[in-house]
């Protein structure tokens, strides 16, 4: 009895020193949080803000609510061609990669037969590989086939890139499926490709999801490809359309912050819909 | 990138025995299934790494490939002008990256990672903005940092310049003494999340009775850290390091952002992946065999230091079980 009381006293005693430590943390953490929010707050508030206001005080609220320098940047500065570009670019890259890696994910994790080992090897070692590195050989392959300077010829760049991290992930989730539901099809005699389309992908679609917004990510962000491979500001994704942009416009802070929000907001919306999905891609290695 | 799980062999026998079962379709239908992948990632990613490496051997003229010249590019690289200068320069540059880099971005994600571990109000929110940036593309973080750290009208100099540290605001990116540590914290800040989470998730696989028995034995909150989490994370810490590494080794858009295509001021910044761009796409005729070289020397420094930090690590992991 005596242990008891001395115990529930030791954890009333306890408690408030717990949670002033932990007050202590979550001044930390938010103080981090404001660093980390801070310049995004700041940049969003300055679309809003003239220019010569921003000269005058760079940290302060907008006068009034006012969306100019979004429409100079999407009609002046081109960021409406930029924008069509990287999204007709990323999707088109994402959808074929996804395709492809989808019809050869399935066979690689369903069946095993000669030489499906090795394939699988082939396909996941490009993980590892910087291909960047490759940019020379590759930019003199796509001047031989025509296709410099073109939409087409980045796509299936991109779309190649995608396909190790896909048919690593897809491969591993088409293997965990049951094999009743495939064989029940075959019976009703579908074939492989029915039993593929009909039967198995409606059921890894949220790791299809998954795989889609791993690639959309670094794609919709790359600069590197585009910046080589595309020569007409016309066919310009919006990361490339940044460079002169930033160039033609330094004078126009405003103009300048609206075009930093307009690249980076649909994945932003993208983020904050699939945030665990996202999280728990990235950590997929870690996790037991 | 990610991480990659290493194979379980319980999982891979439970899974073996499940496809083998199968009725293997025809080897035309396995076909028409793999190729499409297997015919665009072969065309458009393999054939031009193994392209890379046969080019560093030939010389170039403009577009078109001449003779075979052996180690020659990769001779040019170490004795011509400005290159025998850059190179070196830059190399360290990204020496100086990775170590900053690990210093500060990976011990505050481990920090947060520990701190978020625990039931705490809020916990999501901070993990939540702590991974928002990068999500943006460094490019952009480039560029939204250049205006913030710019020395007339940035932000960051004015909000220094308010709260009475006037003495601390500087040309942040124009100055070579603080160019490079302000790539590094802009880099940081970038990035920071994805050490959280990666540590997080490895602190989630530890269990909670290990925590709890040492407790027990009278532990406090810094000793069942430094005793029991951190050896068991070190797994993670080798995942973190090598993926660290191959990020700062491969930096560019930040970079080019923050210091432009020369690395500026006065090449402070200039580093490996803007050498690169500039040897390959900003040279004379011949650029293309040195940059074939270059990339070359690249991926096997990379490959071969990447290769040794895992050996290393789970060497350390085996010593420490």
């Amino acid at each position: 009895m005596n242990n008891v009381n001395a115990m529930n006293k030791r954890r009333s005693f306890s408690l408030p020193r717990i949670s002033l430590g932990s007050i202590g943390t979550t001044l930390l953490l938010s103080t981090y949080a404001l660093i980390v929010l801070g310049p995004l707050i700041i940049v969003v508030l300055n679309t809003m803000r003239p220019t010569r206001e921003i000269y005058r005080a760079p940290v302060a609220l907008p006068s009034s609510i006012n969306f100019d320098s979004y429409i100079i940047a999407w009609e002046e500065a081109s960021f409406n061609v930029y924008f069509f570009n990287s999204l007709v670019i990323t999707v088109a890259s994402v959808t074929l990669a996804t395709t492809v890696s989808a019809l050869a994910a399935y066979v690689l994790g369903r069946y095993r037969f000669r030489g499906s080992q090795a394939l699988i090897a082939y396909f996941v070692a490009g993980l590892t590989l910087p291909f960047r590195l490759a940019m020379v050989p590759l930019f003199l392959l796509l001047n031989d086939l025509g296709l410099i300077d073109s939409r087409v010829g980045l796509i299936l760049v991109y779309a190649a890139t995608g396909i190790p991290f896909s048919i690593f992930i897809l491969s591993a989730f088409f293997r965990q499926l049951p094999q009743e539901l495939s064989e029940a099809a075959r019976i009703d005699g579908a074939n492989e490709f029915i039993i593929f389309s009909r039967v198995m992908l409606p059921l890894v679609r949220p790791s299809l999801a998954t795989v889609a917004i791993f690639q959309f990510v670094p794609l919709w962000n790359d600069f590197f490809f585009p910046l080589v491979l595309l020569r007409s500001t016309d066919k310009w994704t919006l990361p490339v359309g940044m460079t002169r942009f930033f160039g033609e416009f330094q004078t126009d802070w405003s103009t300048l912050f609206a075009g930093l929000v307009i690249t980076t907001l649909p994945l932003i919306i993208l983020f904050l819909s699939a945030t665990e999905q996202i999280i728990s891609g990235l950590t997929a290695g870690v996790r037991k | 990138m990610t991480a990659l799980p290493r194979p379980r062999n319980a999982d891979r026998r439970k899974r073996a025995s499940r496809t083998s079962s199968a009725l293997i379709p025809k080897p035309q239908t396995i076909a028409l299934f793999i190729l499409p992948a297997f015919l665009l990632y072969t065309i458009f990613m393999i054939y031009p790494l193994v392209q890379a490496l046969i080019f560093s051997t030939f010389e170039f003229n403009g577009l078109v490939r001449g003779e075979f010249v052996g180690l020659q590019n990769f001779e040019q690289l170490f004795t011509r002008f400005p290159l025998n200068e850059q190179l070196p320069r830059a190399f360290m540059h990204n020496v100086y990256f990775f170590i900053g880099t690990m210093a500060i971005q990976n011990t505050l994600g481990l920090a947060f990672a520990v701190l978020l571990h625990r039931p705490r109000f809020g916990k999501r929110f901070f993990r939540t903005v702590y991974t928002l940036p990068y999500l943006i593309s460094p490019l952009v973080v480039g560029y939204l940092w250049r205006l913030m750290l710019n020395p007339l009208f940035g932000p960051v100099n004015s909000t220094l310049r308010d709260v009475g540290l006037e003495s601390w605001a500087r040309p942040w990116l124009g100055d070579p003494a603080t160019a490079l540590p302000t790539v590094i914290l802009v880099n940081a800040w970038m990035w920071v999340g994805f050490p959280m989470l990666l540590f997080g998730a490895g602190l989630a696989g530890i269990e909670d009775d290990l925590r709890e028995a040492a407790r027990i034995d009278g532990a406090n909150s810094w000793q069942v850290f430094t005793r029991i989490e951190l050896p068991l994370l070190t797994p993670v810490v080798g995942i973190v390091t090598v993926l660290t590494f191959i990020g700062n080794f491969n930096a560019f858009g930040i970079v080019w952002a923050l210091g432009g295509v020369d690395g500026s001021p006065a090449g402070a910044t200039d580093v490996l992946g803007l050498v690169f761009f500039r040897t390959a796409f900003r040279g004379g005729a011949d650029a293309f065999g040195l940059a074939s070289a270059l990339a070359v020397l690249m991926f096997l420094f990379i490959f071969t230091v990447s290769v040794g930090v895992q050996t290393w690590f789970r060497r350390l992991e085996d010593r420490l079980q």
